[in-house]
């Protein structure tokens, strides 16, 4: 194909983006002085600051690039991502869940794990974890040389290189803090990069009416609607009913995702106090919700062009196959002048970097605490453990390289990575949702549960992938769709998880109550900003959060 | 430690500079190959928004310190 050409006013965007954040890094570097800075940002972050990386460090390019190709694959239903598979789920952690964590002072979401239940979990989860958090980290990096390689025709280990590199350099010098000072710029970025294309094809376009009106033209089934054609599978683009989309996605897959994954939790421990942390991912809600603003509507725009004879829009195909993931670089090259490309281009870049660094802090705080200092070294000093941290950046990195060359020779790895979440986060939900709640829950029961939950994810993808049985076993439903049976298997492992640790609490020893004060609901004195009128609560923020939820889902049924 | 905002602003600011100036380039000297919409200049009003929105925010973060 031909690629997307870059002058040198572009070059000079990008080469502006590099030279900002690997200045920050230089500049936090001596900021930078013990492990709680390293790790932890110091924890003096405000809600704003929190919530806005609590959002980027989620906001991978991938993702802009795979909703959009989806929104054009399966229509407006993408939308339940960001609607009913993020909102719920945000704002309960920020509401009941970040209480337990925030005030228990942990370093990661496996520390709780240890001290609600034991170490044996505590590890368990840590290395599910790592090794998760290098596998995608590795991925997004394939993943983006293989981006700019399609649509830029830039080399491979270039692109690959001097991400990875950039990447070690600003989070090896100062940790969390440069990851969240980047990803807030990212965050700018893509708003400044990409709204710009929606605005752009909008007024191509003419008005929404005009893109539901043509689409619906066209389609067979539904593309432009939300609920109304949930009842029956066969009348939407994702080919899934109401109950996949809420119990699934809605329920496990957001849960588990946006209130135990310590990517996007960690933002929060960096707050500058218990309200700021409640307040992280409920300020990031607001923004969650925006983004189809950005993504499904160009996704919507993409169809309405490529349908249309006169407009000389197409999507890439290659080997028959149609690239879903070019509609969005595609329509930057249609709108963008110079300039406006490398902005694009940035934005993207950003976003690739941004996650990556996401992952690979992540990572490097648990492997420190969780694994190296629970398992390998229980006396580090904190000097010790900042150089730990250092040192697994760098480690991180080169593992991320790896995977990333080995993604490139064995591209169907590719395909696991969406299954990647619903193996780890999934059982994991239920084990931290009846830890946080239920106090007889005991460490046995959470260990096995986790266990029975992942082992049981994991073997339902291989079964379907090698065809030991039909999906429709785990979909209940005759026509079938990838994400539809992510949602459901999610749903499984989450109810595996959960039936399996309650069935062993009742056999095993329970922990006396008063060892859990301060980790369990209803054994926790609650006075959580008593003190403060209602209209600066939390609760009060995460309301109107919900409200304008609903109305999104009632505007676009 | 200055804020994170300051640096946001300042990078929007350079950023929507160049592609404001980069966009009456084009507008003196129209490009052979034009984007659809290239009649809406797009590069001109975007860039300037950024270089205000930016120059807001780096001139209400430039005396601060967190």
């Amino acid at each position: 194909m031909q690629t997307i050409g870059l002058s040198f006013i572009d070059w000079i965007i990008i080469l502006v983006y590099f030279a900002f954040v690997l200045g920050i890094g230089w500049y936090l570097r001596r900021f930078t002085k013990n492990e709680e800075d390293f790790f932890l940002a110091g924890r003096k972050n405000s809600s704003w600051v929190a919530g806005l990386a609590f959002l980027s460090a989620n906001l991978g390019a991938l993702e802009l690039l795979g909703m959009t190709g989806n929104t054009f694959k399966y229509g407006m239903y993408v939308a339940h991502f960001y609607w009913i598979g993020a909102i719920p789920a945000m704002l309960f952690l920020g509401v009941y869940m970040m209480p337990f964590y925030y005030s228990s002072k942990i370093k990661s979401v496996p520390g709780y794990l240890k001290l609600r239940f034991d170490e044996k979990t505590r590890v368990l989860n840590g290395i599910a974890f790592a090794i998760m958090t290098l596998l995608v980290s590795g991925i997004n990096l394939y993943a983006m040389a293989l981006v700019l390689h399609t649509f830029l025709g830039w080399h491979w280990d270039i692109s690959m290189w001097v991400s990875a590199i950039t990447v070690a350099i600003y989070v090896g010098m100062s940790g969390l803090m440069s990851a969240i000072f980047t990803e807030i710029i990212q965050f700018f970025m893509i708003w400044f990069g990409l709204f710009l294309v929606s605005i752009l094809g909008f007024i191509e376009i003419g008005s929404w009416n005009e893109i539901v009106t043509r689409i619906n033209e066209f389609s067979q089934v539904s593309f432009t609607t939300l609920w109304s054609t949930s009842g029956n599978p066969t009348e939407n683009g994702m080919f899934i009913n109401w109950a996949g989309i809420v119990l699934g996605l809605g329920f496990v897959l957001s849960f588990g995702y946006w209130t135990t994954d310590f990517l996007v939790i960690q933002r929060a421990f960096s707050a500058k106090n218990l309200r700021s942390a409640r307040l992280t991912p409920i300020v990031a809600s607001f923004f969650k919700m925006a983004l189809p603003f950005i993504v499904i509507l160009a996704g919507l725009i993409a169809i309405v062009l490529s349908n249309d004879p006169h407009s000389g829009f197409k999507l890439i195909h290659d080997g028959g196959h149609i690239n879903y993931d070019s509609a969005l670089p595609l329509l930057i090259a249609r709108y963008y002048p110079a300039g406006l490309v490398g902005l694009g281009v940035t934005a993207l870049l950003a976003g690739f970097m941004a996650g990556q660094a996401g992952n690979i802090s992540a990572f490097n705080t648990v492997w420190t605490y969780d694994i190296y200092k629970s398992v390998l070294n229980k006396n580090a000093s904190d000097t010790h453990l900042l150089w730990m941290g250092r040192v697994s950046t760098i480690v991180g990195v080169a593992i991320s390289l790896v995977t990333a060359y080995w993604a490139k020779s064995f591209p169907s790895i590719m395909d696991y990575m969406q299954a990647i979440f619903s193996w780890v986060n999934a059982p994991l939900f239920a084990t931290m949702l009846l830890g946080m709640f239920i106090w007889w829950i005991t460490p046995n029961g959470a260990f096995w549960g986790l266990v029975a939950g992942m082992g049981s994810s994991f073997t339902m993808y291989l079964a379907v992938k090698f065809n030991w049985f039909s999906q429709s076993i785990i979909t209940m439903s005759s026509v079938q769709s990838d994400q539809a049976a992510n949602f459901w298997r999610a749903w499984w492992a989450w109810l595996i998880c959960a039936v399996v640790t309650v069935l062993i609490s009742f056999f095993t020893r329970k922990r006396p109550k008063e060892e859990l004060v301060g980790l369990v609901k209803g054994l926790t004195e609650e006075k959580l900003d008593r003190h403060l009128p209602f209209v600066k609560r939390p609760e009060f923020v995460a309301i109107i959060s919900l409200i304008i939820l609903v109305v999104l889902n009632l505007l676009f049924w | 430690m200055r804020p994170i905002w300051f640096f946001v602003g300042l990078i929007l600011l350079v950023m929507g500079g160049i592609i404001f100036l980069s966009g009456i380039y084009n507008l003196v000297n129209p490009p052979p190959v034009k984007t659809v919409l290239a009649n809406t200049h797009p590069d001109i009003w975007w860039g300037a928004l950024m270089f205000i929105f930016g120059g807001f925010m780096y001139l209400k973060s430039k005396n601060k310190t967190v």
